[in-house]
């Protein structure tokens, strides 16, 4: 656990980054810190390993205070990782996420034994060892960042815009088996960011911060889109919140999903016109997984790949009443495909019946 | 040319070998005083930030110095309270130290203000106290200007040792002022062939230190298509005559 007890900084020129705050992240658990540029989220994740120090206040590190504390000591069981990765450019990549092990006074073949074991745990293949951050990628060397901080195993990490510098399709990849990773590790992990959407995929928590450095709400996801405190927060979280909040909210069981007749490939032009309710007619592969949707009108004597439509989105039936508007919505027939967690197909439902689901539940059962 | 070749000019305490042996003496000296002086200095403006004013300033205006005026200035002022050699030696050393100052100075402060800060970031969020930080990240990263500072001081230093010979001390500087002093032109080309070959040899010499002391992460060599041991092991080519 990671307590905030009314810390404040205020620079020698008056200027207050951080004002009364208070704030604990639980053990375990992902908590973020949001808020536009200026609220004072970065200052309050560097008061926690004291790169800053607090102008008054305390900081407890699992009930002690660090404000005692040997700040380097300190350091050391704090991973830490920062928007550019800051890997040592002169170090090999094995090297540089054995240095919190060599740090520790490890033997430095144990070390790199350790430090490849984190490499594939975060992705990387091993024969990036020996070579040097200039030759990776951007997201390659965010995971090098990532298992750098994991590989001492410290029970909390600090984590600082960790994916803002990687383009949407790396961020999103990254955020992915960052989450997959942090289930299995558990560790206590206070982390900024100024992206509201990474804030609330992320968080187990949200504390989100004003310019001046108050904290305006801490909530969970889901309570931030549907129960803002203020104005403030409300803006922040956007204007979608409304449809976003579907993301945290249960699919299943609240949606009734109607059987859709199926045509598999090769099938005539009359047996899909047979099968096709309206203009179209959901298409299957042998595994019963959706392939797309197709107009009978237009298939000439068989039915073959190039007849498919394919902007209809799949939802799971155990994702979110989001996924499965999403999927009502972008189909092209208008009937979205609902499949089970194999990717097998279930039925489909409309964008009406999700709203009317919507309608009876006015407190809809959140996701996590 | 016959003056290089003539076995009399390489033997005896005037001979190319030991004049070679003197000016190669006094620059490395000068080069070692001025390392001493100018990377701790270029550190810790460096690091700190402080003394900045210095770099543009004091190191602009030490290249400025006009070697020869401030070597016989010195030498009136000093000479006089040393009754040996060392009268002259030191006033030359100063000059020598003045001029390669400047080069390691404003080469090791650019070097460790261009280390990223990043990764000095990352390594006092890591835990590393500051001369772990300096002796782990930020010198090693500064290495290759570090060391491309020394390179031009030592060049710097081997042409200007010539001056020493203005007031009588050794060095090749001495074929040049006898050479002048005699019109001995062979004698004079054969000085300034040899402190161009010394010159050449030093910076191939560091170059090739350079190489095999700074890491390839900084350099971004491909260390599969330019191992940097092949040079090593190449011999010289042998100087046929």
């Amino acid at each position: 656990m990671i307590k905030f007890e009314n810390v404040t900084k205020t620079y020698p020129d008056g200027t207050v980054a951080v004002d009364g705050l208070n704030l604990e992240a639980p053990t375990g658990k992902l908590t973020i810190l949001v808020g536009p540029s200026g609220c004072g989220k970065t200052t309050s994740l560097r008061m926690i390993n004291r790169l800053i120090e607090p102008t008054s206040g305390t900081i407890y590190l699992d009930d002690q205070p660090t404000s005692g504390m040997d700040a380097a000591l300190l350091r050391r069981r704090i991973g830490y990782v920062i928007q550019h990765a800051g890997l040592f450019p002169h170090r090999t990549i094995v090297d540089n996420v054995a240095t919190m092990p060599v740090l520790l006074g490890e033997g430095r073949q144990k070390a790199r034994t350790k430090a490849l074991e984190l490499m594939e745990r975060v992705g990387l293949p091993a024969n990036f060892a020996n070579r040097y951050p200039w030759q990776l990628s951007g997201g390659q060397q965010q995971r090098v960042g990532v298992a750098r901080a994991l590989a001492s195993d410290p029970a909390f990490m600090l984590m600082d815009e960790p994916f803002s510098a990687v383009d949407p399709v790396v961020r999103a990849q990254l955020q992915d088996e960052f989450l997959r990773l942090q289930r299995e590790i558990g560790k206590t992990i206070i982390m900024v960011t100024h992206d509201i959407d990474e804030a609330l995929k992320l968080g187990d928590q949200v504390a989100v911060m004003r310019v001046g450095g108050k904290l305006a709400q801490m909530a969970t996801p889901s309570e931030l889109l549907t129960a803002p405190a203020d104005e403030f927060v409300a803006d922040f979280v956007g204007r979608d919140r409304g449809y976003r909040s579907l993301g945290f909210a249960n699919a299943a069981g609240t949606v009734s999903v109607s059987e859709e007749p199926v045509v598999h490939l090769g099938a005539s032009a009359a047996e899909a016109q047979a099968k096709a309710s309206g203009a179209w007619v959901l298409v299957l592969d042998g595994a019963r997984k959706p392939l797309g949707w197709a107009q009978p009108e237009l298939i000439g004597s068989e039915l073959k790949t190039e007849h498919l439509n394919l902007s209809g989105t799949s939802a799971s039936a155990s994702g979110t009443m989001r996924q499965l508007l999403d999927a009502a919505l972008s189909s092209p027939s208008r009937r979205g495909v609902v499949v089970n967690d194999h990717g097998e197909l279930i039925g489909t439902v409309t964008a009406s019946d999700i709203v009317r689901a919507i309608e009876a539940e006015p407190h809809l059962e959140t996701a996590r | 040319m016959n003056y290089l070749f003539d076995p009399a000019h390489w033997t005896g305490a005037d001979g190319i070998p030991s004049l070679i042996g003197e000016h190669l003496l006094y620059s490395l000296i000068a080069l070692a005083i001025a390392a001493v002086i100018a990377v701790p200095l270029g550190v810790y403006i460096g690091v700190t930030g402080k003394g900045v004013f210095m770099i543009a300033g004091l190191a602009n205006a030490l290249r400025a110095l006009p070697s020869v005026g401030l070597l016989i200035l010195l030498v009136l002022m000093i000479s006089p309270a040393f009754p040996s050699k060392m009268g002259y030696i030191l006033p030359s050393l100063i000059v020598l130290v003045l001029l390669a100052v400047p080069p390691i100075l404003t080469n090791t402060y650019a070097g460790i203000r261009a280390v990223d800060a990043a990764a000095v970031d990352a390594a006092k969020g890591m835990g590393f106290r500051t001369m772990k930080i300096l002796t782990d990240v930020q010198l090693p990263c500064s290495l290759p200007l570090v060391l491309s500072g020394v390179r031009s001081a030592l060049l710097q230093i081997i042409s200007t040792a010539t001056i020493a010979a203005y007031i009588s001390l050794g060095g090749l500087g001495r074929l040049l002022i006898d050479g002048k002093a005699q019109n001995d032109y062979g004698q004079m080309v054969a000085g300034a062939v040899l402190v161009a070959l010394m010159a050449l040899f030093f910076d191939q010499l560091l170059a090739f230190v350079t190489r095999r002391v700074v890491s390839p992460g900084l350099t971004r060599r491909n260390l599969k298509t330019a191992p940097p041991a092949l040079a090593a092991d190449v011999p010289p080519a042998p100087i046929t005559v």
